[in-house]
């Protein structure tokens, strides 16, 4: 609330100041500081002023002695920026502009890794995106170098490393040949932030069903369920099988469970039978005179 | 003058009206008004003891209607109530009468066979329950027979399932703002086709969700003209199975009634998705699907419930395809029973009849509805 306060204050001291800039000396100030590092200002003069720092999202309001530097300790200042110093006293009033720029040490990550799941074997399908950070959550301008690296069970480890441009860095990678959870870690100095890449199973490959008659009634069920690269189609999957024979149809669609998916249809003779799921067709059964 | 004159046509007229109406008001106006019955609670005639049971039916007067009832000896109030009603919460069971109508198919002196259309109106639309009633004399009266249609039972017992379900967890408010949320599903619009019809343009296709995690889906288009400018937006509302597990299809289908399809020029789909939590449970069979030809076309089957919970409403969607494989047309029907364990429910899907002469193959799915949504 103080600080709100203060804001508030350095703006409209600030704002009056600027007008009477051409009348006043100017304030001697580091043309640039790191964020959150200490500094000190030269004053010159005698008696009692007071200085104001106004800058984006901060202020400061010190009572200084004229003609003794001012220190600024370290941590006073931490938020990136261009910065307006005013220093009243007496019947004068010096202003000078600096900017605070963000430390080069990265201190955190926002990693933006998309999408958090895809098939497998998709090129260029994962793209990461990091924003990087200084200790005082200012993003970082200065050309920062980023790693990135995916880590998929029982393949290579793909990795690249870019330099972040304006605080940004981002790559795209290939989903891998095997379905399951990839680690996507992006790295900048010693700081990672980790996403997991659910990796799952594409379209089934090959799909085929038996047929068997059980009393009265065709009990259907496929072979487990794959895609083409022989990672086992997730449970839940819909499969419709299909039974026409002449003058009607039968259709259900069934959840794959345990890898495989079972249904059981009226026996007609001379029935075709077919399965699907989703666009892809499999094999067609004729049901024979029974 | 003339004006005078024409005030007082105007006025007798009203009048005469007010008191034919009065009078003889037809069944459903009197039903609509709040009748008791006194307008048609006459058993003169076959036809107007058909009327007075179904008056008694629009008011719910259950008692009143199932003693009237010359077969009321063959089952209980309860039977009767739960025929009208249903034994299990379905669509039945919120419907409200909105009309009906009373057609003689044949009278002898003692007997009468006559058709008793009951259209009951329930959020989804209406349905109509058609009874082929007899009606007997018995001595100055006239008593309907009604054709009782018991329920099946399911005994109770215990199924044991072993069913899927997917749940969601997703990003909690204090999650950084890069971090990862669940993705929606993806879907793909497989197949789009406009029709144009006499009361508009009808946009129909099909969506796959070609995602391993369930989808709720919606498709909204939105037709635009020569220059660009949108025509007309509408989206797929209930014409479509909005509940999509991985590597499902459903149809859809949307109306943009007082449109011509020369007036457009592209039209623009926007599908969309969302991750809920969802059941494999309960998988319908869907047997003995026909096309009856045209006229009077029809698709028709049974669902078959394989689960063990009952289903209270089912709504069949039945997409309808040319030799070349082109969509044609989609139609979609809500069961008014619920689906119990094992036990078939038919359905009947009326298919417009120059479109019937096109269709060439069919295929329906089904959207099923119980209390506690999708979980």
């Amino acid at each position: 609330m103080s600080r709100t306060f203060s804001l508030l204050i350095g703006i409209a001291i600030s704002a009056a100041a600027v007008p009477t800039l051409a009348q006043s000396g100017n304030l001697e100030v580091p043309k640039s500081v790191v964020a959150g590092s200490a500094f000190s200002i030269e004053t010159q003069g005698s008696g009692q002023g007071v200085l104001y720092i106004v800058g984006p999202g901060q202020v400061l309001k010190r009572d200084v002695q004229l003609g003794q530097p001012i220190a600024i300790a370290a941590g006073d200042l931490d938020t990136a920026g261009s910065y307006l110093a005013v220093l009243t006293g007496g019947s004068s009033t010096e202003t000078g502009e600096f900017d605070v720029a963000p430390a080069t040490k990265p201190a955190s990550l926002s990693f933006l890794a998309k999408p958090s799941r895809l098939p497998v074997g998709l090129q260029n399908g994962i793209s990461g995106a990091v924003y990087v950070f200084d200790a005082f959550q200012n993003l970082i301008t200065a050309p920062t170098p980023v790693s990135f690296q995916l880590s998929i069970p029982s393949e290579s480890v793909q990795s690249r490393t870019v330099e972040s441009h304006l605080g940004a860095a981002w790559t795209e990678m290939n989903s891998g040949a095997k379905d399951g959870n990839a680690r996507f870690v992006a790295q900048a100095g010693s700081i990672s932030a980790t996403r997991v890449i659910q990796q799952v199973p594409g379209d089934p490959c090959g799909l085929k069903m038996n047929a068997k008659k059980v009393g009265g009634e065709i009990d259907l069920e496929t072979d487990p369920l794959r895609d083409c690269g022989g990672n086992a189609v997730t449970d839940g999957t819909i499969v419709t099988f299909t039974e026409s024979w002449k003058g009607g149809q039968t259709t259900v669609d069934v959840p794959v469970k345990h890898g495989i998916a079972e249904a059981a249809v009226p026996a007609y003779s001379g029935a075709r039978i077919s399965v699907a799921t989703g666009v892809v067709m499999g094999n067609e059964i004729r049901w024979g005179s029974q | 003058m003339g004006g005078r004159l024409l005030a007082v046509f105007l006025c007798l007229a009203t009048v005469g009206l007010v008191v034919i109406g009065t009078l003889w008001p037809v069944p459903a106006a009197a039903a609509y008004a709040g009748g008791n019955g006194a307008f048609t609670g006459s058993s003169s005639t076959p036809e107007e003891a058909v009327n007075s049971f179904a008056n008694d039916l629009s008011h719910l007067a259950w008692q009143k209607a199932y003693s009237t009832l010359n077969n009321k000896g063959e089952f209980t109030e309860q039977d009767f109530v739960r025929d009208i009603t249903g034994s299990y919460p379905s669509l039945r069971t919120y419907a409200t009468l909105d009309n009906f109508q009373v057609r003689p198919l044949h009278a002898s002196d003692n007997e009468a066979q006559v058709e008793l259309r009951l259209r009951w109106s329930t959020v989804v639309g209406t349905f109509l329950d058609t009874r082929a009633l007899q009606v007997v004399k018995s001595g100055d009266r006239w008593a309907p027979v009604w054709p009782i249609v018991k329920e099946p039972h399911v005994p109770p017992e215990v199924i044991p399932v072993t069913y899927l379900r997917w749940d969601v967890i997703y990003r909690g408010p204090a999650d950084d703002w890069g971090a990862q949320d669940v993705e929606a599903p993806h879907v793909r619009i497989v197949d789009m086709h406009p029709v144009e019809r006499a009361a508009g343009v009808v946009v129909l296709g099909e969506l796959l969700n070609e995602d391993v995690v369930p989808a709720y889906v919606s498709v909204k288009a939105t037709l635009l003209g020569k220059n660009g400018s949108a025509i007309a937006t509408g989206d797929s509302f209930d014409k479509i199975s909005h509940l999509l597990l991985p590597k499902q299809v459903t149809p859809f289908l949307i109306t943009f009634p007082n449109v011509s399809l020369s007036q457009v020029d592209s039209i623009h789909m926007d599908p969309t998705s969302s991750l809920v939590a969802a059941s494999a449970d309960p998988v319908i069979e869907i047997q003995n699907q026909k096309l009856s030809p045209a006229p009077d076309a029809y698709f028709t089957g049974n669902l078959v419930n394989q689960s063990g919970q009952n289903v209270s409403i089912a709504h069949v969607l039945g997409t309808f395809y040319d030799q070349s494989g082109q969509l044609v047309w989609v139609a979609d029907q809500y069961t008014d029973r619920a689906l119990l364990p094992q036990t078939p429910v038919a359905f009947s899907i009326p298919v417009p009849e120059d479109l019937a002469r096109k269709v060439s193959t069919e295929r329906a799915v089904v959207a099923t509805y119980s209390p506690g949504g999708f979980q």
